[in-house]
């Protein structure tokens, strides 16, 4: 059933290269369009039978265009839980729709750069991850999957409201504008207020990221749009494009030259903590492990740090997690264990190179 | 169980967190939004602004006049006092059965009450000439409020191009 999930997980996330404009401070931006198919309930109203009938439509249609032809196709209900895991981890679907319930799918590129959710909160959910700053190509790219798609499906859609959705906080273009920053440094100077401030004058919401059950880790903050009525796809975009991210990259790198002109001594006990812990450490839960990557990231990104690839520490923000980890390991571990597994991963990641 | 902060012991603590220990069990950890903060637990800002707004929507439904509560859509058999408990609606045509109490729900939510960006293909060309216009327009205003005059220029060709 899920071999080809096996391949998935071997794979870089197309979201964590480690390329693209302003890919030290932006690790990936993403879009997501929410839509709804004609003649159908909304899936609170929808019962087993019509969940079903959605389900099969929304897939038979995506099997059935050229541009999606080669994705892959799961039933999340028919996974078991280290399996959805992963997908949440790889951001192919979200927890919500890991934890729901009744029929439920997901299909991907091979690349794992677009995932359609079905039966999420709405019947098709399309997003598209990019790594660094590409809103614009990730635009192109969801904009063609979503003309794909509306070339032979329904969509609700009203002359005043736009795109219908179940609920009335995605309703107009069904659009969400989520860009993930790294703010290392703007956390040890204890700025992260102006990142809030900044969002808040442009009504976007900040979140943590990350991590085992409702705790948000290590320095990592989305930032994504909360207004989708009223204002078009492309000036959304702009909004993040010409006015929020550059801000916020700009506070972040004027906090890490401060650090360095100033507290050179306190960056680097970060940075340097940070790898010894990672390479000496036998027991290491995913918060400390989120919070040290973070920490080295950042002593690479400012070169206090030469002797590491960066592509070896994007790939242990993943690997780490613990749907990867388990499933790397080969099999279930307990929470002792799984520290254990993480421990020696990171160390023996960290000593090749 | 309004308790208290378990950090600060302070103030009443409003964030429940569940996390998983080692061990995998789930312990319970209860927190001001201060300390969450601190700890780096939550989000340094509110959560999501419109679902705010869809928050305080859902809990002011005692100010409703009561046909506006008893209003059901005959398509989907949902009340508008469901979608109020809920938050969600239960199909596409209850955005006309309950426009009227939408409408200020959207106003408060997204400032706006009308779509404008992208439409499905077989409603013409996807948006008016005239939406695009209004569109550029602002972002005409904004390029030269930035003083971004090359900008600027660029969108003044595109709106004249339309304008024919
Ligand atoms: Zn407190
Ligand atoms: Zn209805």
């Amino acid at each position: 059933m899920s071999a080809s999930l096996e391949d998935v997980i071997r794979n870089r996330c197309e979201w964590l290269r480690g390329e693209g404009p302003l890919s030290e401070i932006v690790i990936s931006t993403r879009i997501r369009l929410a839509r709804n198919i004609r003649g159908f309930p909304f899936l609170p109203r929808a019962d087993a039978d019509l969940r079903a009938q959605v389900a099969d439509t929304v897939e038979t249609t995506i099997r059935r265009t050229d541009l999606l032809a080669d994705y892959l196709h799961l039933s999340i209900d028919e996974l078991d839980d280290l399996d959805r895991r992963v997908l949440v981890e790889r951001q192919l679907i979200s927890r919500q729709h890991a934890e729901g319930s009744g029929t439920r799918r997901v299909a991907f590129d091979p690349g794992g750069s677009c995932s359609l959710m079905i039966n999420e909160e709405d019947h098709v959910r399309v997003q598209v991850m990019r790594s660094g700053m590409q809103l614009d190509a990730a635009w192109e790219q969801i904009n063609a999957v979503d003309d794909a798609l509306d070339a032979k499906l329904d969509f609700a859609y009203h002359a005043q409201f736009g795109y219908l959705t179940a609920c009335p906080t995605n309703v107009g273009t069904g659009i969400r504008v989520s860009v993930m920053l790294h703010l290392p440094a703007l956390r040890i100077t204890n700025e992260l207020d102006k990142v809030g401030q900044a969002a808040k004058d442009m009504k976007l919401a900040i979140r943590g990221l990350w991590g085992e059950g409702t705790e948000a880790l290590g320095d990592f903050f989305q930032i994504s749009n909360q207004i989708t009525l009223g204002r078009s796809e492309e000036e959304l975009i702009d909004d993040f494009h010409r006015t929020v991210i550059p801000q916020i990259v700009e506070y972040e790198q004027q906090a890490r030259q401060a650090l360095t002109a100033k507290r050179l001594h306190a960056l680097d006990d970060k940075v340097y903590r940070a790898m010894g812990g990672l390479q000496s450490a036998r027991l290491m839960s995913s918060t400390e492990a989120m919070q040290c990557l973070s920490h080295l990231r950042m002593g690479l990104n400012i070169g206090r740090i030469k002797t590491i690839d960066l592509n070896t520490v994007n790939d242990l923000f993943i690997q780490t997690q613990p749907g990867h980890l388990q499933k790397l390991h080969g099999g279930r571990l307990n929470g002792e264990q799984r520290s254990i597994a993480r421990a020696a991963l990171i160390r023996s990641k960290l000593h090749q190179n | 169980m309004a308790g208290m902060c378990e950090s600060c012991k302070k103030e009443a603590a409003t964030f429940h967190l569940t996390n998983l220990t080692r061990e995998g069990q789930k312990e319970e950890q209860h927190l001001c939004e201060g300390c969450a903060i601190e700890q780096g637990l939550i989000q340094v800002q509110k959560p999501a602004y419109a679902h705010e707004v869809l928050e305080n929507f859902m809990k002011s439904a005692k100010g409703d006049a009561a046909s506006m509560a008893n209003a059901v859509c005959e398509t989907c058999g949902i009340s508008y006092l469901e979608f109020r408990n809920q938050g969600l609606l239960g199909c596409p045509d209850d955005y006309d059965v309950f426009r009227e109490m939408l409408l200020p729900l959207l106003e408060r939510a997204h400032e706006a009450t009308h779509h404008t960006g992208k439409a499905p293909r077989s409603l013409g060309t996807g948006r008016t000439s005239q939406q695009q216009i209004q569109q550029l327009k602002r972002k005409l205003a904004d390029a030269v409020a930035a003083e971004d005059y090359e900008r600027a220029a660029e969108l003044r060709d595109r709106i004249d191009k339309l304008e024919l």
